[in-house]
């Protein structure tokens, strides 16, 4: 068994810190493989076939920003600065522990961050087409998914068969269905849950090792609900009004925008950011013939700002509103992404033109805002 | 009964009483450090006259609504704002509250907010960055005003309060006569208010807050955006009137 070193400053960390240190040090001591993602295009079906464990490594937290600040610019969006601070502070046990991180060019702050990131850890950067419009672009993500799957194969010294790759495509569909189900169930009215709790349940369950684990948290989390509802249990109130929370990812503001919202009146019916329904619902074909193909034709459908042109994006939105029953729409936009800053004119144009009302809010993850995004959430729901 | 309308906002604390849809009483504090204490002595000077929470219910607005203990309920400055004036004007339009830290447009149809816009984090276009150029200049919000009315144009580019404060320092340091420095700090107050505005366009709109007073300020609001800008004393209580509905 190879032993591998900590962080320099692993004794000064907390112990929770330690903990988190420790577990996926003895996991990966043991033989377990593991890589860093960014984005919902990743194609995770192929580190699920090559038995390899691959978690979120999204930055969400203000903790490592000022420390990032050293080497990236400041008026950079806080998801990317945030990641990139994780691995050069070595206070992330997955970022420091795997053994590489895949990143795509999505937009320009992130896949410029990968070039310094790759200092520190190996990064390996597929190359996204920035729309998907033309008739070449499936044949395109299709050569780059083929060229990441040779290259771990190549890597680890082992074969990605198709039948492996049909596997895990089953499986992943399946924990889409479970997430499908756990979304679902904001549609009754009252909602089932704050969403701020579905929110924690999916960012927990990024760092599962293997989608097993991970879906087996979500069925959980699934199954918990379903029984406080058959039991009548109603934790949210009937008058609040139902949010639909949409733009860039939202975990890192869970608190600053997820739980005031709903400590002010509101409750989020569904999360529209790519995490969300949008997103998971679409499934890999599994009877394909060419499964590779299938794979990378299924991530290339997510409708993402920095894809253009995104209809897709804001027609789903739509939908939403009416599946939802919708009362209010909140954009949130991490500071300095310029891809959902732009397209919130789109956003807000759809509402305008359906009548529900619409508010964006720029943030970012310190707290120096925190009052006055309170005031913005509180008046917005109290104008609905 | 009594409606008392209490609004804590970062530099005033107003409240207003209202009986019988009629304002009967104004009151105007200072904040200070502590918006417990100012809530405490509100109450005090309520108590006084009779006004206690045996015939009286309370509404806290403002950024210290959450220190108001004995609050019956809080409702954010917007909503209140947005009572209020309809209350004090009546009429469709854009209300403009320049406040001590934040600066916010609301747009009221028939009473109701069709949409809001406040300022981001920073305080340009706020009462915030107009205290801190009269504390440069050495003079009171009025005379600002006063100086202003015979200043020449001149323009203060930088929209950060802390560049802008550095960039009237490098004036006085020119001899740029204080007429013109206040004509742009005024300036600049305005065009940050009038391009926050851009989301909320109307016909008309209202002055509420601690400005409303200054009629250099309203003509200078009015002519940028090229409509009618009304106000009344009373809109300075705008949010503490919205409270005191709001009961
Ligand atoms: S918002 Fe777009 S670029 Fe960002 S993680 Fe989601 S899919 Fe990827
Ligand atoms: S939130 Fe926007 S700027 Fe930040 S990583 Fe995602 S797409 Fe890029």
């Amino acid at each position: 068994m190879e032993t591998l070193e900590l962080p320099k400053s692993f004794d000064e960390f907390v112990d929770a810190r330690k903990a988190g240190f420790l577990k996926v040090k003895e996991y990966v001591e043991n033989g377990g493989h593991l890589v860093g993602m960014f984005c919902s295009y990743t194609p995770l079906e192929l580190f699920d076939a090559a038995g390899v464990s691959v978690v979120g490594l999204c930055g969400t937290s203000n903790e490592p920003i000022a420390d990032a600040e050293k080497v990236l610019p400041k008026n950079l969006c806080p998801l990317i600065k945030s990641s990139y601070g994780f691995a050069y502070t070595e206070k992330c046990p997955y970022t420091y522990f795997c053994d590489f991180i895949v990143g795509e060019t999505t937009c320009d702050g992130k896949k410029k961050m990968f070039e310094l990131l790759n200092d520190i850890k190996e990064t390996y950067v597929l190359h996204l087409p920035q729309s998907q419009k033309r008739d070449y672009a499936k044949e395109i993500w299709y050569q780059e998914v083929k060229l990441l799957k040779e290259y771990m194969e190549e890597k680890y010294g082992i074969e990605i068969t198709d039948e492996k790759l049909r596997e895990a495509a089953h499986k992943r569909n399946e924990m889409r269905k479970t997430q499908m189900e756990l979304y679902a169930l904001q549609g009754a009215v009252p909602p089932a849950m704050k969403a701020t709790e579905v929110m924690s349940t999916l960012a927990q369950g990024m760092f599962n090792f293997g989608v097993d684990a991970q879906h087996a948290s979500y069925k959980a989390k699934l199954d918990a609900a379903k029984e406080a509802l058959a039991n009548g249990a109603k934790p949210v109130d009937e008058k609040a009004k139902r949010i639909l929370l949409t733009g860039c990812p939202s975990t890192g503001v869970i608190q600053k925008v997820g739980m005031t919202i709903e400590n002010n009146g509101g409750v989020i019916v569904c999360l529209d950011d790519c995490g969300g329904e949008r997103t998971q619902k679409m499934l890999v074909d599994e009877n394909a013939d060419d499964i590779l193909r299938a794979i990378s034709d299924r991530y290339l459908e997510i409708h993402c700002s920095v894809m253009t042109t995104n209809e897709g994006r804001v027609a789903n939105t739509k939908e939403m509103c009416q599946k939802y029953k919708v009362d209010g729409v909140i954009e949130m936009v991490l500071q300095a992404c310029h891809t959902f800053n732009v397209e919130a004119t789109l956003m807000q144009n759809m509402c305008d033109d359906e009548g529900i009302p619409y508010m964006k809010l720029e943030t970012d993850y310190s707290t120096t805002d925190s009052g006055q995004i309170e005031t913005r959430l509180a008046a917005f729901i109290e104008m609905l | 009964m009594y409606q008392v309308g209490i609004d804590i906002g970062s530099s005033a604390a107003k409240t207003a009483v209202i009986k019988d849809n009629e304002v009967i009483k104004t009151i105007l504090l200072d904040t200070g450090f502590s918006s417990r204490k100012v809530a405490d002595t509100i109450y005090a000077a309520l108590e006084a006259e009779g006004i206690t929470r045996e015939n009286a219910s309370y509404v806290a607005t403002g950024y210290g609504r959450i220190s108001v203990p004995y609050a019956d309920n809080v409702v954010t400055e917007i909503t209140c704002h947005g009572k209020g004036s309809h209350f004090l004007f009546g009429e469709n339009g854009t209300v403009i509250d320049i406040g001590g830290q934040d600066t916010k447009g609301i747009s009221l149809k028939n009473g109701r907010i069709m949409k809001f816009v406040m300022n981001d984090k920073c305080s340009a276009g706020t009462g915030k960055f107009l205290e801190v150029m009269t504390n440069r200049l050495g003079v009171t919000p009025e005379e600002l005003s006063a100086l202003a009315q015979n200043g020449n144009e001149i323009t203060i580019s930088s929209m950060c309060t802390v560049f802008a404060e550095s960039e009237v320092i490098s004036l006085i340091g020119k001899e740029t006569p204080r007429e013109d420095i206040a004509f742009g700090v005024i300036e600049s107050v305005v065009n940050k208010v009038v391009s926050l505005l851009a989301q909320v366009p109307n016909d008309k709109y209202f002055l509420t807050g601690g400005l409303c007073e200054d009629n250099y300020i309203i003509e200078r609001l009015s002519k940028a955006l090229n409509a009618p800008v009304t106000t009344t004393p009373l809109a300075r209580y705008a949010g503490a009137i919205g409270a005191a509905l709001a009961c």
